[in-house]
């Protein structure tokens, strides 16, 4: 290893050493909380408890948290595994139906397990590296401090050295050089260590995560079908008043042409070149609807080129970078586009931007889109249901939106979608 | 004049091969689907293809692509594209080249048969057949973005957008029912005013506006 690597393994171990006990401090706090808890708990006949038990929960959910973000930034992704709350009563009611709620949660009890159990273990984890150097600096210190302890009557053995004259303390230094080595080559180890010792108490359990995963599959598949029905009585409309409408009147005409054929031809050509504009304008219409339900340049080449072509449409300067090799599955392909569409919809008509970079890449199994405008910023999920529709749209494929948004911009909006490529599909239109 | 015919609705097929014989055509070949097409118009070397965007076997934009490698090996192959839909994107790939010799047209143009059948015509002469669809759309987006098309008149724009389709200017004077020499004082203003460089070419004349437009 060269001496930059050297130096580089100790400031790390340095650090980790640092911050291993940096994750043990939050446990007293722990500890505490443990205990109010456990005391209050049966306190929950008397009313008390039912005021102060939520407290304690909420903050012990805070200290988890806390402890999983760490763990995360330790290698060590820790999903949260609480229920979702309900929305409670006021008052006294609401109160004892958020106990039940938060008691009836497993994830609860664990958290409340694991409160003492970081005591123990997270602690011996934490400090074991910081433990290891101070130990070895007290062995490193022993040419010079040996004869103090030695006559302050202590037994002087330092580790396997007894201690006993300078040579034998120089030894014991030795011993402290390895304790400090060890302690630095641990301390990154152990962190790591540590984050996996809290994920097996703070991660969802099987079960808990198969019903976060039922909850998310039943509100997302409802508002699947909502959407779809909604879009089919939509087609159903535009069909109705448009077309088929159209339609009913070429037939008249035709009819009425048929009969003023010989008594009136020039009626009769008048009535036939209406009805030419007519199917034509059935037809616009009918192309307008199948755009709507799904473009003809996405059918044919995919979502690359399908943005690329509503850039070239859209009044802003418009610039798309796109890095997908291959082409993604119909439905995700469909709902990327609208979504794209939709954010590009708001940064013209709200945003007042100027220009807009899209950027399209499929990266290990996640299509992610990126849209940065130059506009006012400021938007905002709350405001709008453009952005929760989007939200809800891409759902329904595990995706995310995520919007960044600060006054006086530039916004971007990161949308994200996990689906596999597939060669160019070969399907009948 | 031969011309390959490809398009896989039979019915339509049929009727296009009709209306083409009807005036004066010869159909060197008429089929159904992409490898054939591109197969077709290597070997056949047509005055002019019409081509269906939309073609087996995949049904996607197959014909187009036909077309494409075909005028990549045969540069300048006249070919005009019929859709269903006029795209930006597959008008920019189609002029992409700058060789001239391509139409692109919504297929309920050839309702009117007069016009569809001088559209054939100018692009086997080397000139350009854009849909009025393409154009209104370009129209729209550039003066959504920059100032100079409000400095045209009513009637230059008129003019422009009938360029833009590949008119010439007789064809222009006939359509707008004024002269000749009035169409022609129009497009030296237009020129001007947009600061197109004119040339008597009635194909860079198109080239020369849909740069302009963005196209």
């Amino acid at each position: 290893m060269s001496a930059s690597g050297v130096a580089r393994r100790i400031r790390v171990g340095w650090v980790d050493a640092w911050r291993g006990l940096w994750l043990v401090a939050p446990m007293t706090v722990g500890l505490v909380l443990f205990v109010l808890t456990v005391v209050f708990l049966p306190l929950m006949v008397l009313g008390i408890g039912v005021l102060l038990v939520p407290v304690f929960v909420a903050a012990t959910r805070a200290l988890a948290d806390t402890a999983r973000r760490r763990a995360e930034k330790n290698g060590v992704p820790i999903a949260r595994p609480y229920r979702p709350e309900p929305k409670y009563a006021r008052g006294i009611v609401g109160q004892v139906q958020r106990c039940r709620t938060l008691l009836g949660d497993p994830a609860t009890w664990r958290d409340l397990v694991w409160l003492p159990a970081e005591f123990v273990i997270g602690m011996v984890l934490g400090i074991l590296a910081l433990g290891f150097i101070a130990e070895g600096v007290f062995g490193l210190l022993q040419p010079w401090l040996w004869k103090p302890i030695t006559n302050a009557g202590d037994s002087g053995w330092y580790t396997f050295v007894k201690v006993d004259s300078d040579s034998r303390a120089w030894l014991a230094a030795l011993v402290g050089v390895a304790y400090i080595v060890i302690g630095f080559w641990i301390a990154p180890k152990m962190l790591k260590v540590h984050a996996k010792w809290s994920h097996t108490l703070l991660a969802p359990t099987r079960k808990a995560e198969m019903e976060l995963r039922v909850r998310h599959l039943t509100e997302t598949r409802t508002d699947a079908v909502d959407a779809s029905a909604a879009e089919l009585r939509r087609i159903e409309r535009d069909l109705h008043d448009g077309a088929q409408a159209r339609l009913v009147a070429m037939g008249m005409n035709l009819g009425a042409a048929e009969q003023l054929m010989d008594s009136n031809p020039d009626a009769a050509r008048a009535l036939l070149s209406e009805t030419r504009e007519a199917s034509a304008k059935a037809l616009n219409e009918l192309r307008d609807l199948v755009r709507g339900i799904h473009p003809p340049v996405l059918a044919d080449r995919g979502l690359g080129d399908a943005v690329r072509t509503i850039a070239l449409e859209n009044p802003l300067e418009v610039e798309v970078t796109v890095a997908i090799p291959g082409r993604l599955e119909a439905p995700v392909e469909s709902a990327a586009y609208f979504a794209v569409t939709e954010v590009l919809t708001n940064a013209t008509k709200h945003a007042g931007a100027s220009r807009v970079w899209i950027d399209l890449r499929h990266r290990a199994g996640r299509l992610r889109i990126e849209v940065v405008d130059d506009g006012r910023g400021g938007a905002d999920f709350a405001k709008g249901t453009g952005l929760r529709g989007i939200e809800r749209r891409l759902g329904t494929f595990d995706g995310t939106i995520a919007l960044d948004s600060p006054k006086g911009g530039p916004t971007t909006v990161t949308m994200e979608l996990p689906c596999e490529l597939s060669s160019p599909k070969i399907s009948p239109s | 004049m031969r011309v390959v015919l490809a398009e896989d609705l039979a019915l339509l097929r049929d009727g296009l091969v009709r209306l083409l014989e009807a005036h004066g055509f010869e159909i060197a070949a008429a089929v159904d689907n992409g490898p054939e097409l591109l197969k077709a118009l290597i070997e056949q070397r047509p005055d002019v293809a019409v081509v269906d965007v939309r073609l087996p076997p995949t049904f996607t934009d197959e014909g187009l692509q036909a077309a494409l490698e075909a005028r990549r090996r045969v540069p300048g192959l006249p070919v005009l594209v019929l859709s269903q839909y006029v795209e930006q994107l597959y008008a920019r790939e189609l002029l992409a080249d700058g060789s001239g010799g391509v139409g692109y047209l919504l297929k309920d143009r050839v309702f009117d048969t007069a016009q569809f059948v001088d559209a054939v015509h100018r692009v086997a002469a080397g000139g350009t057949a854009m849909d009025p669809e393409v154009i209104a759309k370009l129209l729209t987006r550039t003066e959504q973005r920059h100032e100079p098309l409000g400095q045209l008149t009513e009637r230059e724009r008129d003019v422009l957008k009938l360029m833009a389709e590949g008119r010439s200017n007789a064809a222009i004077a006939k359509q707008l029912f004024v002269s000749e020499g009035a169409v022609s004082k129009h497009t030296t203003s237009i020129f001007g005013k947009l600061a197109i460089t004119a040339s008597d070419d009635d194909n860079r004349r198109v080239m020369a506006v849909l740069a302009y437009l963005g196209a």
